[in-house]
C-alpha cells in the first residue's frame, strides 16, 4: 500500500494551494483604504469603536507583504475579523450560522444522491425509450431552473396558495420560543436532529415543515447533474464484458443491472462529490437568501449587500479552504474503491 | 466541412436541438427588434432603464397599457423582459468572448511549451478553481460595488480558468502529431505553429461548448442581480425583475396568487433563455461523444 506516502504528498501540495488562495484574497482587500480593512483585523467590539488605533496596531499603511504576513497569522491565531452585519467576529458567525447550514446539507445530499443515481439507472437501463427521453428533458429541464425564481414560485404556491402550509424562515414564533426556552437542550443547535434526542415531536414537525422547500430548491439543479452523469456512466459500464458474460449465464436482468452494471458505475459518481460540496455552497446562498433560512449563506448575503467585506472574505475563505480539503479526502476515497486507480502516477 | 453539414443536419433533424435553436432565435430576434416590440417612450433617456408609470410599491395586473402588469415601483414587465433580453446577450457575449479569449491565450501556452510555464500557469488555475465560483463571484462584486459591469468582471474571473485547462489539454492532444514536428522542422516559429496548426485542430469542439455555455453564464449573472448585487435599480435585467417581485410573492388572504405576473413572467424569460442553450449543449454533447451516442 502506497497510500501514506501519496496523502503526504496531496497535504504538501495543499501548502502553495493555500498559499495562492489567501494572498489572492488579501489582494482583493488591496482595493479598499486602511480604514476600510480596518475591519478585517477586529475582535471585539471595543476595538471596533476606535479604527485608528487598529490601522497603528497592524501596521496597514505598511508595504504589502508586510501587511500579508501580518494579517496571515491573524488567520492562523483564529481572527478572520468584526462581522459588522451580525455584530460578532467572523468566526462567531461562522460558527453561529453553520448548524442551519448543515441542516439543509444533511436533508439535501441524500435526496441529490439517491434521486440522482435511481434515475440515472433507470434512464440508462431504458435507453432510447420513452423513460429515457422523458428524464432527459426533466434534467436539462432541472439543469436550466434559475434555482431562484423556482424557490419564489414554491413559495408562492406552498406558503400561499396552500395557507402556510410550508412556511419560510428556520422555526415558526411560537417554536423558536420553546427552542430557545430553559428546558430545551440544544445538543447540535441542528433544530431536527435536536428535537429528536429532546423528544420533542412539535419542534421536529415545525422544523421538517420549514426544511422542506429549500431542500428542494437545493436539490433539483443538482440532482439532474448527478442523474446525466450516472446515466452516461451507466451505459459506459452496461456495454462492458463482464455484462455480457452476466447476461449470457442467465442472470435476471434486474440483478445485472443492480448489482454488476451500477456498482461499477458508481465510480465516476464519487469523483464529483467535490463538485457537489461546491454546488451545495453556492446554492446554499440564493437558497438561504429567499428563505430568510438564517444559515451562513444568509449571512454571506447579508454582509455582500451590505458591504461588509471582512465577513464577505471570511466566507469566501472558510469555504475555499473546505472544498479544497473535500476534493482531498474524495481523492483519496476514490482510491480506496477503484483498487486499478493507479496513485500517484506510478504503475503498480 | 461536410462535418459540418453532418453535424448541423443531425441537430435540425432531433427534436429536442431544433427546439434549441428555435427558442435562440426566437430570443436572438426579440433582442434585434427590442426597440419595436417594446418601444421607448419619448422623452426617455436611457432605453435600458426601464419607464415606471408612478412609484407605488404594490404591483398592478396586466392591462391594455402594460401588457405583463407592472412589478414592485410601477416598472413596466413586458418593456423589462424584452430590453432584458439585450441585457442578458450582452452579459453571456462579453464574458464568454474574454473567457474564451483569456483561455485560448493561457491554454495554449501551457499546452504547447510545457514546463514551467505549464506549472505555473496551471497552479495559478488551481487557486482559483479553490473557490465555489458563485462565491467568489459574489465576494468579487461585493468589493467592486454592485454592477452590471463588476458581475461581468467577476463572472470572467471565476470563468476562465476552466477553459484556459480545457484547451490545454486539446493542444497537449496534438502536440506531438506529425503534423507540427513537420512545421517545426520548416523551421516556423511557435508562434505559427500554435495559430496555423496546432489551435485549428485541437479547439473547435471547445469552442463551440464554450459558446453554449452563454446560458450558464447569464443564469448566474442573474442569480447575482437577484441578490441585488448587479444592475443598477430600474435596469432591464431578468434577475433584477424577479427580485422585485420577492415582497409580492403571497398575495392578500382570499387572493393568495393575485401578483402571479410579477413572480412568474421575469423567471420564464431566464428559465427559457438558458433552456435554450443547454438544449443545443445536451445535442452537441452527443455528438462530440460518439462513444455514448452509438451504443
Amino acid at each position: 500500500m502506497e497510500l501514506r506516502p501519496y496523502i503526504i504528498r496531496r497535504l504538501l501540495l495543499l501548502i502553495p494551494v493555500l498559499f495562492g488562495i489567501t494572498l489572492f484574497i488579501f489582494a482583493i482587500t488591496m482595493f479598499f483604504s486602511p480604514i476600510e480593512r480596518a475591519t478585517l483585523y477586529v475582535s471585539s467590539p471595543r476595538q471596533m469603536a476606535d479604527l485608528p488605533a487598529v490601522i497603528e496596531q497592524y501596521g496597514l499603511d505598511e508595504p504589502f507583504f508586510v501587511q500579508y504576513g501580518t494579517w496571515i497569522g491573524q488567520v492562523f491565531s483564529g481572527n478572520l475579523g468584526w462581522s459588522v452585519v451580525v455584530g460578532m467576529s467572523v468566526w462567531d458567525a461562522i460558527w453561529n450560522f453553520l448548524p442551519a447550514t448543515l441542516e439543509l446539507a444533511i436533508f439535501a445530499t441524500p435526496l441529490i444522491i439517491f434521486m440522482g443515481i435511481f434515475l440515472g439507472t433507470t434512464a440508462a437501463a431504458h435507453k432510447d425509450r420513452p423513460v429515457d427521453h422523458g428524464t432527459r428533458v426533466m434534467a436539462i429541464f432541472g439543469w436550466s431552473l434559475p434555482t431562484f425564481w423556482l424557490g419564489l414560485i414554491l413559495l408562492m404556491v406552498f406558503y400561499g396558495y396552500f395557507r402556510g402550509l410550508l412556511p419560510p424562515s428556520r422555526l415558526s414564533i411560537q417554536m423558536d420560543m420553546v427552542v430557545h426556552s430553559a428546558d430545551f437542550i440544544r445538543y447540535t443547535r441542528i433544530n431536527t436532529i435536536d428535537a429528536i434526542l429532546n423528544l420533542n415531536g412539535a419542534v421536529l414537525l415545525d422544523a421538517l415543515r420549514h426544511i422542506i422547500l429549500p431542500v428542494i430548491t437545493l436539490s433539483v439543479t443538482n440532482v439532474a447533474f448527478i442523474m446525466r452523469l450516472m446515466r452516461s456512466s451507466m451505459l459506459e459500464s452496461l456495454g462492458k464484458g463482464y455484462i455480457l458474460t452476466a447476461r449470457a449465464k442467465g442472470l435476471a436482468e434486474r440483478v445485472v443491472v443492480n448489482k454488476h452494471a451500477r456498482r461499477n458505475a458508481l465510480i465516476p459518481v464519487i469523483t464529483v462529490s467535490g463538485y457537489l460540496f461546491a454546488a451545495l455552497a453556492n446554492g446554499v446562498v440564493i437558497t438561504e437568501t429567499i428563505f430568510t433560512y438564517k444559515g451562513i449563506g444568509w449571512w454571506a448575503w447579508q454582509a455582500a449587500v451590505n458591504l461588509d467585506i471582512a465577513s464577505v472574505l471570511g466566507f469566501a475563505l472558510f469555504n475555499s479552504v473546505l472544498f479544497v480539503l473535500v476534493n482531498l479526502v474524495v481523492d483519496i476515497l476514490y482510491t480506496r474503491v477503484d483498487p486499478r486507480v493507479r496513485l500517484g502516477g506510478t504503475v503498480q | 466541412m461536410s462535418d459540418w453539414k453532418l453535424m448541423a443536419r443531425q441537430l435540425v433533424r432531433n427534436p429536442l436541438s431544433l427546439m434549441g435553436i428555435i427558442i435562440i432565435v426566437v430570443f436572438v430576434i426579440i433582442a434585434i427588434f427590442a426597440p419595436l416590440i417594446a418601444p421607448i417612450p419619448e422623452g426617455h433617456r436611457d432605453p435600458y432603464m426601464i419607464p415606471r408609470d408612478g412609484y407605488s410599491a404594490m404591483p398592478r395586473p396586466p392591462s391594455e397599457e402594460h401588457i405583463f402588469g407592472t412589478t414592485q415601483g410601477q416598472y413596466d414587465i413586458f418593456y423589462g423582459v424584452i430590453w432584458g433580453t439585450r441585457s442578458a446577450f450582452r452579459v453571456g457575449l462579453v464574458v464568454i468572448g474574454i473567457v474564451v479569449a483569456i483561455g485560448i491565450v493561457l491554454g495554449s501556452l501551457a499546452g504547447y511549451f510545457g514546463g514551467v510555464i505549464d506549472e505555473v500557469i496551471m497552479r495559478i488555475t488551481d487557486i482559483f478553481l479553490a473557490f465555489p465560483a458563485l462565491i467568489l463571484a459574489m465576494a468579487i462584486v461585493a468589493v467592486l460595488g454592485p454592477s452590471l459591469r463588476s458581475v461581468m468582471i467577476a463572472l470572467t474571473v471565476v470563468s476562465w480558468p476552466s477553459y484556459a485547462r480545457l484547451i490545454r489539454g486539446d493542444i497537449l492532444q496534438v502536440r506531438e502529431e506529425d503534423y507540427i514536428e513537420a512545421s517545426r522542422g520548416l523551421g516556423a516559429s511557435s508562434g505559427r505553429v500554435i495559430i496555423r496548426h496546432a489551435l485549428p485542430n485541437a479547439i473547435y469542439p471547445t469552442l463551440v461548448m464554450a459558446s453554449l455555455d452563454i446560458g450558464a453564464i447569464v443564469l448566474s449573472a442573474a442569480a447575482l442581480s437577484f441578490l441585488g448585487l448587479g444592475a443598477p435599480e430600474g435596469y432591464a435585467d431578468w434577475g433584477q425583475l424577479t427580485s422585485f417581485a420577492r415582497n409580492w410573492v403571497v398575495g392578500p388572504p382570499g387572493d393568495s396568487l393575485r401578483y402571479w405576473y410579477a413572480v412568474t413572467i421575469p423567471g420564464l424569460f431566464i428559465l427559457f433563455f438558458v433552456l435554450g442553450w443547454n438544449l443545443l449543449g445536451d445535442a452537441f454533447r452527443d455528438i462530440l461523444d460518439p462513444r455514448l451516442a452509438r451504443r
